[in-house]
């Protein structure tokens, strides 16, 4: 495949036929499928999606108002692009990489179509460090030196994937911008601080690897139960309400990775403004810099042209695969793919394409698949080692997951996050379902919690999954007879159910110290809990009344405790207090 | 402007044409009848050797030798301020028997969508004066929060409650009220009318109506041109623009007949698979914009076909909009007004506008806690129904007692009741105070401290 760094295209020009919403097709055109092409007097950016006989049917990124038959579509010769360098770190783009503060300021308010703006700044003048000289090869997607994006980020300029020889010459340490040379190779090709990439075309890379490390995420119920490892895929369907969004931007606040690309597609305006407002004030766990520094955004909300949202996913996994080649760790969450797919359908349905399930196109279970295979931890073309996490969210009809969409997408990720409207219409939040959920990561991953938190993790943890199943085998029997006819044993089974669920279970993503619990005082708490357990089986075994257990001061004590900035102290205290009270309990006896 | 008459063939309310040349798409149509009325319509595909054509006032009447006029731009509403106080037709025609609008401005119906990067998060407190409303799920200015209602339950009410009730603590600002109606019935739309006459809310408001009697297909522009004279207001004059919609299933029904007209492949239960995207193009127009003073605010009602919440037109909705109140047969059956749910309703941006400095400290916890010991005995009367009430224990039969006082003390209200948030809250207060202090969990012990202990040293003094 050519990379060009312009516009070189054979201009071929062709007419209008029909207009049907997004989607358009031309007559007397020779375009190549999935080229770019300009429509209409305002040029307005489409894609080639299908090639039928003499007609070329394409999808307009834009608004299609007021094309009519026989207005002009011109050729690019290039298929959608993006450009991938320095200055994408804090920017909000829309589908297709048009940063909306430049559509601001070229149009107001309102989007309106026709514009055209850069991904990235031409002008703006980095200070670029060569590591390399002249002479040294460079083989494709290398490393030849890097810009500070920011305070707490290297951005490291790469020959393009697939662009290798000898350097003839190389510029010295200074100032310049993106469009600059920086290295001349002696096969006459160059490097600069951007690339342009096909958004279609996952990036290369040396060797896939098996993901071994947890992706911390400070969300007990996802980092205890159903882990999700750093190169790894998830998803996360539900309802409406039912807290995929809040679950996403929470991630994207406090995952431990370089780099967040966060893809609003087709869902409301005002929770990106949320993000752009909240994330430049708030705090990166992991550099201590804000937020907003190791952000993407990707904006095409529900009321922007529709194909548009279909190519904002691709633009995402682009640029998130281009800062993995980095060698960093890369989280990309998608919200929703199901407006993702319903984009799919809808352009299908305007082709008049035989329909697949539901009305969707054949394609959508290949697509989806091959967008989720572009997540995975690498060895990179220049051999660093960097991921791309992927989490989707999934939005079926009626809350339904024998949906296409849903089932589809499970085929394909390994942990399923299930939100569960029965619990978010309580309140428990967040509203993952302990019974419905799975991590496929979790066994390659045990290793990794028993050595670096505690020995005790597995077993910790598998004990209270066993009481939160019993719990819920106990509470069809509770339905029937009452909670009063079951043994002591099992009524006090089910109150530390009731306190997995109350204490450990449910997080409050709005509470300060709450919002995000370190992986060791996440075992901390679960500890205390099992241990709780543990002595209170034993007391009753030993005659303890019930009533007695639930009156502890150590049981009420551990409630608040995770609201508690001096947590450590506190919980030492509580398992203190746990060992007088049954002692005395016991002495009792 | 270009004219021809090459009428192929009328089908539903779409007509075709052949050989219309330079047909641009969604431009707008005007069709001339020999008895001297006129239909206006919009383009929905074109090509050259097929233009279809919806037609919003009905195809009746039409044959293969009208006229029909394509106007080279897309369809425009004309605004202006003096439409404060007006009544006018799904279409824009005045009904009040008053002078035509000179028009300001003349906008596209269909808007444009904000650029999300300048949109201002809303975070204005409105307050209702209904409990189930301002306590449990607030509404906020520039929030788009529908009321999901059956039919034969009293959402016209509580809307028309809302609308006379509704303000912001210690703001002048102006506002006004647009009232939208979608194939509504005659005596629907008279009860409307006349409250707004009479409450003096049609001063500071505008009605159109598409009733039911009216042409289905205009219920596709009324929701837009109202919103596009909501929008004129809210960002022209910097007022905070209420927007009432009633009844979105109507408008959906609209869009399916057009769906089936055109032959298209439908999407669940019959509705076309683009009506999540059209449904977003009007709900999104909510909003605030970033350097503007005013806002849009939208309060849409649909009636859910036998009660289903999954049905598509609530489901497509619910994705859309910024939570939903749910209003409930099982509550109105007991009598009880307001009869909204308040377990599956939900605001999404109720906690940007509530607490310290917007309403009161405690309101978040109040709210939590109040959800979670609802939800807890109202899971108590299913166990009840089965098993009786003796084999409760002591602190489960608070909770089941909780859930009758919550619905009689704090849901239910009088149509005319206007309550201060403060009062609701407190009343909140009050019947949390007879559950046990452990069990709540969802309040700080400085929250509890300062407010619980009052109720029990004086009950039933809070308001
Ligand atoms: N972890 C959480 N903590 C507290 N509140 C939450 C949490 N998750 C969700 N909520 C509440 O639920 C509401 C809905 O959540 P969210 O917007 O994430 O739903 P969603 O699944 O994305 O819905 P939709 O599909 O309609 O976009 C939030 O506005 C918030 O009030
Ligand atoms: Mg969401």
């Amino acid at each position: 495949m050519e990379l060009t760094y312009g516009v070189i295209n054979l201009e071929n020009k062709g007419i209008i036929y029909r207009v049907s919403g997004p989607v358009i097709a031309a007559t007397n055109i020779d375009a190549k499928m999935n080229e770019l092409v300009r429509v209409g007097n305002e040029g307005l950016f489409g894609e080639v999606i299908e090639i039928d006989h003499d007609k070329t049917i394409i999808q307009v990124y834009e608004d299609t108002s007021l094309l009519k038959p026989g207005d002009e579509v011109t050729t690019t010769g290039m298929p959608l692009s993006i450009d991938l360098g320095p200055g994408l770190l804090g920017s909000i783009y829309d589908g297709v990489q048009r940063p909306l503060p430049k559509l601001f300021e070229q149009m107001g308010e309102y989007i309106k179509r026709g514009a055209e703006a850069p991904g990235i700044d031409r002008k703006k003048k980095w200070e670029f460090f060569p590591l390399k000289k002249k002479g040294n090869k460079i083989n494709f997607g290398e490393i030849v030196g890097y810009v500070n994006e920011n305070e707490h980020t290297k951005h490291f300029i790469m020959s393009p994937p697939n662009i290798q020889g000898e350097i003839i010459d190389i510029v010295g340490q200074g100032e310049y911008t993106v469009e600059d040379i920086l290295c001349k190779l002696d096969n006459g090709a160059v490097i600069k601080m951007y690339q342009r990439w096909p958004v279609k075309v996952p990036r290369p890379f040396k060797d896939k690897m098996i993901p071994n490390a947890p992706l911390v995420t400070g969300k007990r119920i996802i980092d205890v139960f159903f882990p999700l490892a750093k190169g790894g895929t998830a998803a996360i369907p539900g309802p409406f309400g039912s807290g995929k969004t809040v679950t996403q931007q929470q991630l994207a606040k406090w995952s431990d990775t370089k780099v967040v690309v966060y893809i609003g597609c087709g869902e409301r305006g005002n929770e990106m403004i949320d993000v752009l407002t909240e994330f430049p004030k708030l705090v990166d766990p992991v550099t201590g810099g804000p937020l907003m520094d190791r952000t993407v955004l990707i904006a095409n909300t529900s009321n922007m042209p529709v194909a548009a949202r279909e190519a904002s996913i691709y633009t995402g996994i682009t640029i998130a695969e281009y800062y993995r080649d980095m060698g960093y760790d890369v989280a990309l969450m998608a919200d929703s793919t199901s407006r993702w797919a319903e984009a799919m359908r809808e352009i299908s349905s305007r082709l008049e394409e035989m329909p697949g399930e539901e009305g969707y196109p054949a394609y959508l279970s290949s697509r989806l698949s091959s967008f989720y295979e572009r997540a995975g931890i690498v060895v990179t073309l220049g051999g660093k080692i960097g991921s791309v996490t992927v989490i989707g969210a999934v939005s079926p009809p009626g809350g339904d997951f024998s949906e296409p969409v849903v089932q589809n997408t499970l085929r394909i990720t390994k942990t399923f996050w299930a939100l569960d409207s029965n619990l978010s219409q309580k309140r428990h939040f967040p509203s993952i379902n302990w019974l419905d959920s799975y991590s496929l990561y979790y066994d390659s991953l045990k290793e990794w919690f028993e050595s670096k938190i505690s020995i005790d993790w597995d077993r910790t943890r598998a004990e209270a999954m066993r009481i939160l199943q019993k719990e819920a085998e106990l509470q069809e029997i509770v339905q029937l007879v009452g909670a009063d006819a079951l043994p002591p044993d099992q009524q006090f089974l089910l109150d530390v159910a009731r306190m997995l669920r109350e204490i450990f279970l449910q997080q409050d993503s709005y509470h300060e110290v709450d919002e995000f619990q370190s992986l060791k005082r996440q075992f901390s708490l679960l500890n205390a809990i099992i241990r709780f357990s543990r002595l209170g089986n034993n007391a009753i075994e030993n005659g303890v009344e019930i009533d007695k257990l639930l009156k502890l001061e150590s049981r009420t004590e551990i409630s608040k405790v995770r609201y508690r900035k001096d947590f450590e102290s506190k919980i030492g205290l509580i398992n203190e207090t746990m060992s007088k009270e049954f002692k005395a309990l016991l002495g009792e006896q | 402007m270009k004219e021809y008459k090459t009428i192929t063939s009328v089908k539903g309310p779409l007509i075709f044409l052949e050989r219309a040349k330079n047909v641009g798409y969604g431009e707008y149509v005007k069709i001339t009848l020999s008895d001297g009325s006129s239909k206006r319509g919009q383009v929905l595909e074109t090509s050259e050797n097929k233009v279809v054509v919806q037609i919003f006032e009905g195809t009746r009447n039409i044959d293969k030798n009208t006229y029909v006029k394509f106007y080279g731009d897309v369809l425009k509403f004309s605004v202006s301020y003096d439409m404060l106080g007006r009544v006018f037709s799904g279409s824009g025609n005045p009904l009040d028997g008053g002078p035509k609008v000179i028009p300001e401005a003349r906008l596209d119906i269909n808007g444009l969508p904000i650029n999300p990067y300048k949109r201002a998060p809303p975070h204005e407190f409105i307050q209702t004066g209904v409990s189930a409303i301002d306590g449990m799920n607030s509404l906020i200015r520039g929030q788009k929060l529908p009321i999901f209602s059956g039919s034969g339950l009293p959402h016209n009410e509580l809307a028309l409650q809302i609308a006379r009730q509704a303000t912001v603590l210690d703001c002048t600002e102006s506002f006004a009220v647009i009232f939208v109606a979608m194939g509504i019935t005659e005596e629907e739309a008279k009860y409307f009318i006349s409250d707004f006459e009479k409450t003096g809310a049609l001063e500071k408001g505008i009605v159109f109506l598409n009733l039911a009697s009216d042409p289905s297909i205009e219920r596709i522009i009324v929701p837009r041109i109202a919103l596009t004279t909501a929008e004129f207001f809210a960002f022209n004059y910097g007022m905070h623009v209420l927007v009432i919609m009633t009844d979105m299933t109507n408008y959906c029904e609209a869009l399916r007949e057009i769906g089936s007209a055109r032959e298209e492949v439908p999407g669940r239960r019959g509705y076309p698979g683009y009506m999540y995207t059209d449904l977003a193009s009007i709900y999104e127009r909510a909003g605030r914009i970033d350097g503007k003073s005013g806002s849009v605010t939208q309060v849409p009602i649909l009636t859910m076909p036998g009660d289903d919440i999954t049905h598509p037109i609530p489901d497509l909705s619910g994705y859309i909009t910024e939570g939903q109140i749910i209003v409930s047969r099982d509550l109105q059956r007991k009598g009880i007004y307001p009869p909204i749910d308040v377990l599956p309703s939900l605001s999404r941006l109720m906690g940007k506008g509530i607490g310290k400095d917007r309403t009161r400290e405690d309101h978040k916890s109040v709210s939590d806690q109040l959800y979670a010991a609802y939800a807890e005995g109202k899971d108590l009367r299913g166990i009840v129904s089965i098993v009786g009430k003796e084999s409760l224990s002591k602190s489960d039969k608070l909770f089941l007692d909780f859930a009758d006082d919550f619905e009689k003390k704090f849901i239910a209200q009088k149509s005319n009741e206007n309550r201060r948030i403060q009062t609701t809250l407190d009343i909140g207060w009050e019947i949390l105070s007879k559950l046990p202090e452990e069990k709540l969990l969802r309040i700080s012990d400085e929250l509890i401290g300062k407010y619980i202990r009052r109720f029990k040293d004086a009950p039933n003094k809070a308001y």
